[in-house]
């Protein structure tokens, strides 16, 4: 059993368990209180430069499987849970959890009291941390986790995307849905899985570290996707052409994407059909002249309960963000449509004038509830709509 | 939207005697429910033969009557109240919450919408209407409609005579068959058949218990997992899983016999959300306008094949379990959400800041363990079927499934302190076996292929013969995950009995 730590800024150190990787990161400690789907959380690339801590106490159960992956790597700096399980056990598991942590070079740490590592993150806001798996003592650790300096200020979108344009899953073998095998036995039943329909529509999809199932989604509403890198110009957007444009989540601090930011003004000036989510709804709020601010705890889980101002329907949402959009700051042509209904938090934006809106929360899901799903079809009646206008 | 203003008194049916598939749960449902509706400014009016509970202590109704549980006297009592709600001057009617009283509320409700005596005192149902229970009891009425919106049940047949049965037995081709009967409580006459004869004689006795003649016969998932969802749903159709549950044992034994753990443990998030999303599927097919439904899975360990198992359309068992599991007060908020709130507008109990429309998240495990009685009834047999045999049961909170299924042996009261390890000699039948002493292999085999209530001791006593995962598995058909939790406590037993010697 290999000794493992993990320091905070605050002094405070959990002794544990290594597992995966041996080796000492530095990050923003946060928690998720997702009790299924660590493989999505590890794989998402917004959590590029954290440490994320599970609040479910038993991780690793079903193993990791080729299919749950949301990105190309596992992307998260180190894992703290409080047991891993020592067994796999699900019909779909290709490698355990601590294989797969070790493949991708992540260390975790597991025999941490977790409830009081949370307790403190929701005391003091997210804090800096660092664990290590290979023997670092207590005061170096701590040293270390001092010195990284916090997220805010941070851009990782660099790291995460990718560094060329492509476009999405032109072979059709990536884009279905997940579904279970029936066989119910009858003559009058038989479930059949859906068929993916005809990419009728081109958009650009900016990738700032964009999730596999967000581009399932769009694929399975008839999308055919050109996903470019972060830094991509408006003009080369405009080059391809696009029915509309899509703007994906991704890490770090929203205010140290000013470049991005100018990027999307001109596009929201032009006038395209335009739907962000999360570091993308960031960017849009920035692109309309509104502010984002650090949450003291960020959203993430699979249970936020988000209000649709405009239907009074109440959502149980996915949601991963530490920064949000301060509403005040909004100009009066873009209303707020949703609110986080445990904070009041902005979770969504809606342009008065403009195909354009935008949700802080993942309606692609993977983990989580699929009671957003309806606003990838949303996308694309906006889309049909603004194009028959036009 | 508010509650509603037309009603002025709501008549709530209790559960009746304390019987072995329907306990105390139903008097925690009633109670909460009571209080709740009071609560609002309704006047309560409340229907139990049982003066042994909570809920008919006189505070908790405006008026209680200590009466059978039958149709007859619920007639009786709804024309004495609306005479004296018109005495009062009353301009709200009265209204009847058939579904926080279990299963015998249910029927006696079911039974005055049939005999047309609700209709002829314009009494409304609130939480659930008659339809909505019609197809979410009635087997087969419920599996078509499953079958319509696309989800997948076990292949089955209804029969209300022995040759109707053998037909169903003969289409389906294989032993062993499921026998459940229609409309009775804690699926009592309901059955395994292994072979024909065994199989005939359960499908005779299920149509005499059955009060409308009728059986349902189905394919056998003896050894797929079972799981249940808790759902919640409000009248503006806000639906949300309040707990989910994994059966420690497979299928085959009630699930109030079986072991079961919350939340779910052994499925990815694919997979659970795809439950989530059929659960939802269910409420809204069979119609539950607001309140709680219980809805119960089977899952292929091999395929991942997901069926749906039955539904209930009412406050159930595991709904004090998970109200108790999570925080979230199910009955409590279903009976508010029967008047007309909507979730976002009721408060979390927990948080007090927080709505109710929000799905509990939990940083534990939560095991509950059904507590038998087989002493007292030494004609019964022991084997864990589908018909409930279990007295009562335990729960326990811990911070890892092992801590909870300790702290849960221990809380049976059946002298044991664990698993084992504590010293004290084990009784099997008319002999005793020391605490630490090896099990004999053939009691061992058997013990854990036939459910039973000793069976999570003996893969304890498995374990120590030398028994593998697999074997034990292979036996019990209990997930692997399980039976690895249990070894690394045996481990730790021996552990400290090395440390001693």
């Amino acid at each position: 059993m290999i000794n493992a730590i993990l320091a905070l800024e605050d002094g405070s150190v959990f002794h544990g368990q290594g597992f995966g990787a041996q080796a000492s990161v530095t990050g923003e400690v946060c928690f998720n209180t997702s009790m299924t789907g660590y493989q999505e959380i590890l794989t998402d690339p917004s959590y590029k430069g954290q440490i994320v801590t599970m609040t479910y106490p038993l991780i690793g159960n079903y193993g990791v499987n080729d299919q749950d992956a949301e990105s190309w790597r596992a992307h998260c700096a180190g894992f703290v849970i409080r047991e891993l399980s020592p067994v796999v056990s699900s019909w779909r598991a290709d490698h355990s959890l601590a294989e797969y942590l070790q493949h991708y070079g992540i260390p975790g740490i597991q025999g941490v009291d977790t409830r009081a590592l949370t307790k403190k993150l929701r005391v003091g806001g997210a804090l800096s941390g660092c664990l290590s798996t290979e023997g670092l003592s207590e005061s170096d650790a701590l040293e270390r986790a001092r010195a990284w300096g916090g997220m805010t200020g941070r851009n990782y979108v660099a790291e995460v995307t990718h560094k060329e344009p492509f476009l999405w899953d032109q072979n059709e073998n990536q884009s279905a849905a997940f579904a279970l095998t029936q066989k119910s036995g009858e003559t009058h039943q038989r479930m059949i899985r859906q068929p993916l329909p005809p990419a009728d529509i081109s958009i650009v999809a900016y990738d700032f570290g964009i999730k596999y199932n967000i581009l399932r989604c769009l694929r399975q509403k008839g999308f055919n996707v050109r996903v470019v890198p972060a830094e991509t110009s408006a003009a080369e957007v405009l080059s391809y052409k696009p029915a509309g444009v899509f703007l994906s989540n991704g890490p770090g601090d929203p205010a140290t994407l000013g470049g991005i930011v100018r990027e999307v003004k001109t596009l929201v000036d032009y006038g395209l059909p335009i739907f962000g989510i999360c570091l993308g709804h960031q960017i849009l709020a920035q692109a309309f002249g509104g502010k984002t601010f650090k949450l003291k705890f960020g959203h993430r889980g699979g249970n936020q309960p988000v209000k649709d101002l405009e239907s009074g329907r109440v959502e149980i949402t996915s949601q991963n963000h530490g920064f949000a959009v301060d509403a005040d700051s909004l100009p009066p042509d873009v209303s707020v449509n949703r609110i986080n209904l445990n904070d009041r938090t902005v979770e969504g934006l809606r342009h008065r004038s403009k195909p354009i809106f935008c949700v802080q929360y993942h309606p692609e899901a993977a983990p989580g509830p699929h009671d957003s799903t309806p606003l990838f079809e949303e996308f694309r009646q906006l889309i049909l709509s603004t194009s028959k206008r036009g | 939207m508010p509650k509603r203003t037309d009603i002025h008194s709501v008549l709530i049916i209790g559960a009746g005697p304390i019987i072995i598939g329907q306990a105390c749960e139903f008097d925690y449902s009633g109670t909460q429910a009571c209080k709740a509706l009071r609560e609002e400014g309704y006047r309560v009016i409340l229907i139990n033969s049982n003066p042994a509970t909570i809920m008919t202590d006189p505070e908790f109704a405006d008026r209680t009557y200590i009466e059978p549980v039958t149709p007859e006297a619920v007639e009786k009592i709804i024309i004495r109240e609306q005479e004296e709600m018109h005495r009062l001057g009353a301009t709200g009617k009265l209204v009847l919450l058939p579904t926080l009283g279990g299963q015998t509320a249910l029927n006696t409700a079911m039974k005055l919408h049939h005999a047309g005596t609700l209709e002829r005192l314009n009494v409304e149902m609130i939480g659930a209407k008659a339809d909505a229970i019609e197809k979410g009891e009635n087997r087969q009425v419920f599996k078509e409609l499953m079958l319509s919106i696309g989800l997948d049940v076990p292949i089955s047949g209804t029969a209300h005579t022995l040759d109707e049965a053998r037909a169903v037995a003969e289409r389906i081709g294989r032993y062993p068959l499921i026998i459940r009967p229609a409309y009775t409580l804690g699926g009592t006459g309901g059955g395994i058949g292994y072979n024909r004869e065994e199989f005939e004689e359960i499908a005779k006795r299920g149509i005499d218990l059955s009060p409308v003649s009728e059986i349902l016969v189905e394919e056998s998932l003896l050894g797929w997992k079972e799981f249940e969802m808790e759902v919640m749903r409000d009248c503006a159709d806000n639906c949300v899983i309040i707990c989910s549950i994994e059966n420690f044992d497979p299928m085959g034994v009630h699930t109030g016999d079986s072991i079961t753990v919350a939340p779910i443990q052994t499925l990815t998030d694919k997979e659970f959300q795809i439950m989530r999303d059929q659960s939802f599927a269910v409420i809204r097919a069979v119609g539950v306008e607001t309140g709680g439904s219980n809805i119960q899975f089977g899952v292929s360990p091999e395929t991942g094949r997901m069926v749906i198992i039955e539904m209930n359309p009412r406050v159930s068992r595991s709904s004090a379990l998970a109200s108790k599991a999570t925080g979230f007060p199910i009955a409590k908020i279903a009976a508010k959400l029967a008047v007309g709130y909507l979730l976002d507008e009721l408060r979390n109990d927990i948080t007090r800041k927080t709505p109710a429309s929000f799905e509990p998240t939990i940083d534990y495990v939560v095991t509950k363990i059904p507590r038998f009685a087989f002493e007292k009834f030494p004609q019964a047999d022991p084997t864990l079927t589908t018909q409930m045999k279990s007295v009562g049961e335990a729960m326990a909170i811990g911070r890892t499934f092992k801590e909870s299924l300790q702290k849960c042996l221990r809380s049976l009261e059946i002298g044991r302190s664990g698993l084992g390890g504590d010293g004290k000699a084990w009784r099997i039948g008319t002999d005793f076996i020391g605490d630490r002493d090896t099990f004999p292999r053939d009691l061992i085999t058997q013990k854990l292929s036939v459910p039973n209530a000793e069976r999570i001791f003996f893969i304890r006593h498995a374990l120590r013969a030398g028994f593998s995962i697999e074997e034990i598995y292979t036996l019990s058909k209990i997930d692997r995950w399980f039976l690895v939790q249990i070894q690394e406590l045996v481990t730790f037993e021996e552990t400290l009995a090395a440390s001693v010697n």
